[in-house]
């Protein structure tokens, strides 16, 4: 049996699969998926094995650096990212956790100088595992629970 | 050090955090030397202070630098919705050196970035006031002879206190045992306890001063802020057990000094002010030695 796909295969470019259906929109903000020329299928509240729904991205003509790409890890830790040529997969891994966050989260001190004045946000990753963020600047913490992205 | 901005304390290792105090030690011995005359310091205080302001003053007084700058934010262009960036970008022109002081934390590391010249961080918000740190070190050593393997107590308002967070962290590195005297609400933030047991050094918990006072070589007192409890009742019940008095000192070790970043309120009772374990004005007075030593440093004046 041939398997049905919802959302369209791609030529060339990157599929990001496995995206909590929650995140999906986060991803796609988190890439600039939304002001991007390209072409971007994306399907979510998909049927999933493993997870029970997911979301996929596929992003044609793109294929993206790690560090990119590895920002998404903070809301879609479990993604998967397969690169796709002349249909055929060339690659597939999973995203890492990067050691530095620049811009994409707030910083949960409301009294931190990137709530107040025109500063792009900065962390460092003290844990991996559970993504608890040190703010460059007020030194104060902010875990996954209190994380906003802006 | 020279030409660096020193906005955490963290941000000198400890070999430099001792090479200020032993500088510190030469400009107590002689205060007054004139080798800032064709220097400009800005002093900006975006919100109120008197010891820090002033001893930073009296610092470049006595260097004989010059001092531009503003002891309250809204008689600037701060008030006009003039940006943090814009503001130090311009003051930056002006001098050598910037010392601030801004209620939002992170706003010295942020000045730092856009800065041409040094900043030297005198409080941001909750978050860090390095050069208190380095005067209490100072005034410790000073008194004990030595920074390693003390017994220090830190009472009072230890949550909120940034001058007992940076202190601690900094003491760190010194093989110190550190003894906490709070009310239950305001014990050490975790966050700061994770420092010591990370160098695997040894803390206590009290809820009263008297169970460790006899036993400690310093004594470093806080202020406990009314605002700081949601419930006034709390507040009025737990006032009286954190206030040092002089007949409370009888059975202390020879070598105990009371420290108290000041201002005080009324934790220390005025008649300890006259005996000689009381140490928090000379304490004040460090504060001067130890910021011409760091601003000598960062301009490159004394190696």
């Amino acid at each position: 049996m041939i398997k049905e796909l919802k959302v369209s295969a791609i030529e060339n470019g990157t599929v990001i699969d496995h995206i909590p259906s929650a995140s999906l929109f986060h991803v796609i903000k988190i890439l600039n998926l939304d002001t991007t020329s390209n072409m971007v299928l994306f399907g979510t509240n998909l049927e999933s094995k493993k997870y029970g729904t997911k979301g996929i991205i596929k992003v044609s003509n793109k294929f993206f650096k790690p560090q990119e790409v590895n920002k998404i890890s903070l809301v879609a830790p479990n993604a998967t990212l397969i690169e796709i040529k002349k249909f055929q997969v060339v690659s597939k891994k999973v995203v890492q956790v990067p050691d530095e966050i620049v811009k994409i989260v707030k910083c949960f001190n409301p009294n931190c100088v990137t709530n107040h004045e025109d500063v792009p946000t900065r962390f460092t990753m003290l844990s991996k595992e559970d993504v608890r963020l040190k703010c460059h600047y007020c030194e104060k913490i902010t875990d996954k629970k209190n994380m906003v992205i802006k | 050090m020279k030409n660096r901005s020193l906005v955490s304390i963290n941000d000198f290792s400890k070999k430099e955090q001792l090479h200020i105090l032993e500088l510190a030690a030469e400009f107590e011995k002689k205060p007054t030397q004139k080798i800032l005359e064709d220097f400009v310091v800005a002093t900006l205080f975006f919100e109120p202070s008197t010891r820090t302001r002033l001893s930073f003053e009296t610092a470049v007084n006595r260097l004989g630098g010059k001092i531009i700058g503003f002891s309250d934010a809204s008689s600037t262009s701060v008030k006009k919705g003039e940006s943090l960036k814009d503001t130090i970008k311009t003051v930056a022109n002006y001098s050598d050196l910037i010392v601030m002081r801004h209620p939002v934390e992170g706003s010295a590391r942020f000045a730092s970035e856009v800065s041409q010249v040094p900043i030297i961080n005198a409080g941001d918000g909750a978050n860090q006031h390095p050069t208190q740190t380095l005067l209490d070190m100072y005034t410790i050593k000073q008194t004990q002879g030595k920074l390693d393997n003390l017994h220090i107590a830190f009472v009072g308002d230890l949550k909120y206190g940034r001058t007992v967070h940076s202190l601690v962290i900094a003491l760190t590195n010194f093989n110190c045992t550190f003894h906490l005297v709070s009310p239950f609400e305001l014990k050490l933030p975790s966050a700061v306890k994770m420092h010591i047991k990370e160098k695997k050094l040894e803390y206590y918990q009290y809820t009263s001063m008297e169970e460790v006072i006899d036993k400690v070589d310093i004594l470093y007192m806080t202020r406990i802020q009314r605002e700081r409890f949601s419930d006034p009742m709390e507040y009025e019940k737990i006032k009286n057990s954190y206030v040092l008095r002089n007949e409370m000192l009888n059975n202390t070790k020879k070598n105990l000094k009371i420290l108290h970043p000041l201002p005080r309120v009324n934790e220390i009772d005025e008649d300890v002010d006259e005996n000689s374990k009381a140490y928090y004005f000379q304490q004040a007075l460090n504060g001067v030695f130890v910021r011409q030593a760091l601003i000598t440093t960062i301009l490159g004046l004394k190696k």
